[in-house]
């Protein structure tokens, strides 16, 4: 048993900062194993990209420059993960579960029957080496207390937000090798044709702070034009457009949706919160005009403050939120804007 | 061309789901419905079957609960459905569902296209269809939010996925797996003559014998259930008009640091 591995993740080589999270959550393992905290980090700029895990705890790191990891696919990157945990036994395998670590840790655990669990909120390991962590299940509606047996190699997708990166040491440096690649370009059989990246939004599972809306948004007072299809969506759009969207703005935030506002058309899916859509954690979760529908509440609950604003003084939402605010979105919505403006420009 | 999903049964997303004092997860007498994110996987294999005159099997790896999925799925126009069930799968880990999966889709043995949903809510994870494409050995895709092309003669799909960061287009050898997200297609409901065909239908069990497949030793066990926490909070309620609404509640944010 050589290490606790912990997978970083970039971009265009550029690593994700919720990878430091994973180096946080990893360091006790590996502190309580006697084995050095191993970052992997493969593709362009992968050297750099290890200097900085150095910083973040990393003991060492193994790098992969090799063209093949250009951009993640799965079969080049886990047939690497997979020759590099069996040539080395780490304890445990670690990543913030994104999709792609998830899809990476998976395969792994999977080439070399390893136990993997997902979307981790803690964990703790017994001195026989068995870590036991909770997870959500049920869409969250339900913990699931799960072990993973000790003796091989262990696999964990950890929940975002859910574990603390280590304070950062501007001194500390990683001893760093260099691993060979697994697969040439000629063993893969998927190819990127073209990427057309999303601009100037903020990541719903990243955000620190979001704002939805519901099926309220509906109710903008503005009329909508005579030829648009229909005026119920339009009025939404045009909601989130000029009130939602300006008040994400003024927060940093990124912009969520219930269900109900992205089957009828209000919102693109991608901003969807909830059992089908996405289960964020935020600092402060503003919900605008969602009356709190239990497949709505299973991707939002554990949101460290909730804030309501809905017309409907019964709305199951205001038992969930800290704050309610009864009242008409389109009124109380651009007043929090210009108030938040005032109020933190000044301070 | 012979594509395959897998579904299971899992409760209506609009029931409350719960632990009971036997430690059980319960959803009373709620109905329970196809996993969510399965429609979509199913709705996708019918149109891709009908672009290129093939045939689609759906399975589910479960006791008899999940025959009611496999149902509906029979309804929805899938045409074949098959449940794999033995005592040896009882409890166990996402390892032993891909390895049986894998074992499924080999004794098919025509197969050149596997469709999975997004996650399976019951168990909250999608690492069971990666591992089913590695027990395969082959190529997987996630996310893919829209299928631009199948060529069955080349043996070629390209796909759009929906990432993080934005959309990608990418082209893979069949035979692959792929999983697929909610907004790729509008999944139909059953029709009328559907539901009574499938209704009648008879649904054949497989057994770990009838896949010649031994499981891998179970790595990861479930030990209990819990119910989340309650949110220990009671609402404050700001009223007044808007602009003073707004003032309170921006006073409250900045005490609480969360700006």
């Amino acid at each position: 048993m050589s290490a606790v591995y912990v997978w970083v993740e970039t971009f265009n080589g550029q690593p994700n900062p919720a990878s430091w999270e994973a180096l946080g959550a990893g360091r006790t393992l590996a502190a309580k194993a006697g084995v050095p905290l191993t970052a992997l980090i493969f593709g362009e700029n992968a050297a750099q990209v290890a200097a900085t895990a150095a910083q973040y705890g990393a003991d060492s790191a193994i790098i992969c420059e090799d063209a093949t990891l250009s951009g993640f696919r799965l079969e080049p990157y886990a047939a690497l993960l997979t020759k590099m945990v069996e040539a080395n036994q780490p304890v445990a395998v670690l990543a913030v579960g994104t999709s792609r670590a998830r899809e990476l840790l998976a395969a792994s655990a999977a080439d070399t029957n390893g136990g993997l669990l997902t979307e981790v909120t803690e964990f703790t390991a017994q001195d026989d080496g068995t870590i036991t962590a909770m997870r959500p299940v049920y869409a969250g509606k339900i913990i699931s207390q799960a072990v993973i047996k000790a003796g091989k190699t262990q696999f964990l997708a950890l929940r975002g937000r859910a574990f603390a990166p280590n304070a950062i040491d501007e001194a500390a440096a990683a001893d760093i090798t260099t691993a060979e690649p697994a697969l040439s370009e000629a063993d893969i059989s998927t190819k990127i044709e073209s990427f057309q990246a999303e601009t100037g939004s903020v990541s719903l599972t990243d955000a620190a702070i979001i704002v939805s809306g519901g099926r309220g948004m509906a109710n903008n007072p503005k009329d909508a034009p005579a030829d648009a299809g229909d005026a119920a969506v339009w009025k939404a759009q045009d909601g989130f457009e000029h009130t939602i969207k300006p008040l994400a703005e003024v927060l940093g935030a990124a912009v969520g949706a219930s269900r109900a506002a992205v089957d009828a058309g209000y919102i693109p899916y991608a901003h969807q919160v909830g059992q089908t859509g996405k289960t964020v954690s935020p600092d402060l979760y503003i919900a605008c005009g969602i009356s709190g529908a239990i497949q709505h509440q299973a991707g939002m609950r554990t949101s460290k403050v909730i804030v309501a604003i809905n017309k409907d003084a019964d709305a199951p939402i205001f038992k969930l939120a800290q704050y309610g605010l009864v009242g008409d979105l389109y009124a109380i919505v651009p007043s929090l804007t210009a108030e938040l403006k005032k109020r933190l420009n000044k301070s | 061309m012979h594509i395959v999903t897998f579904t299971r049964s899992t409760p209506d997303t609009a029931v409350r789901v719960e632990v009971d004092s036997s430690g059980t997860v319960s959803w009373g007498d709620a109905a329970t419905v196809v996993n969510p994110w399965d429609e979509y996987a199913l709705e996708e294999a019918i149109l891709q079957a009908e672009k290129t005159s093939g045939t689609t099997t759906v399975l589910a790896i479960g006791p008899e609960m999940h025959n009611e999925a496999l149902k509906h799925s029979l309804a929805m126009g899938m045409k074949e459905a098959v449940r794999i069930w033995d005592p040896a799968l009882e409890n166990s880990d996402s390892l032993a569902y891909a390895t049986t999966a894998a074992a499924a889709v080999r004794k098919l043995d025509d197969v050149s296209l596997v469709i999975f949903g997004k996650e399976s809510i019951d168990v909250g994870t999608d690492q069971h269809n990666y591992q089913t494409a590695r027990k395969l050995g082959w190529p997987m895709l996630s996310y893919v939010s829209r299928i631009l092309e199948v060529d069955a003669a080349a043996k070629t799909i390209k796909v759009e996925r929906l990432l993080e960061q934005g959309k990608q287009i990418v082209t893979s050898k069949l035979p692959a797996v792929i999983s697929v997200m909610k907004d790729i297609n509008e999944p139909r409901y059953p029709s009328f003559i559907g539901i009574r065909k499938a209704a009648k239908a008879q649904i054949p069990e497989w057994s770990l014998a009838d896949l010649a497949v031994d499981l891998p030793a179970a790595q990861t066990k479930v030990t209990a259930f819990s119910n989340p926490p309650a949110r220990d909070v009671q609402v404050e309620m700001l009223a007044g008009s808007p602009e003073e609404q707004a003032a309170k509640l921006v006073e409250r944010l900045l005490e609480e640091k969360v700006l």
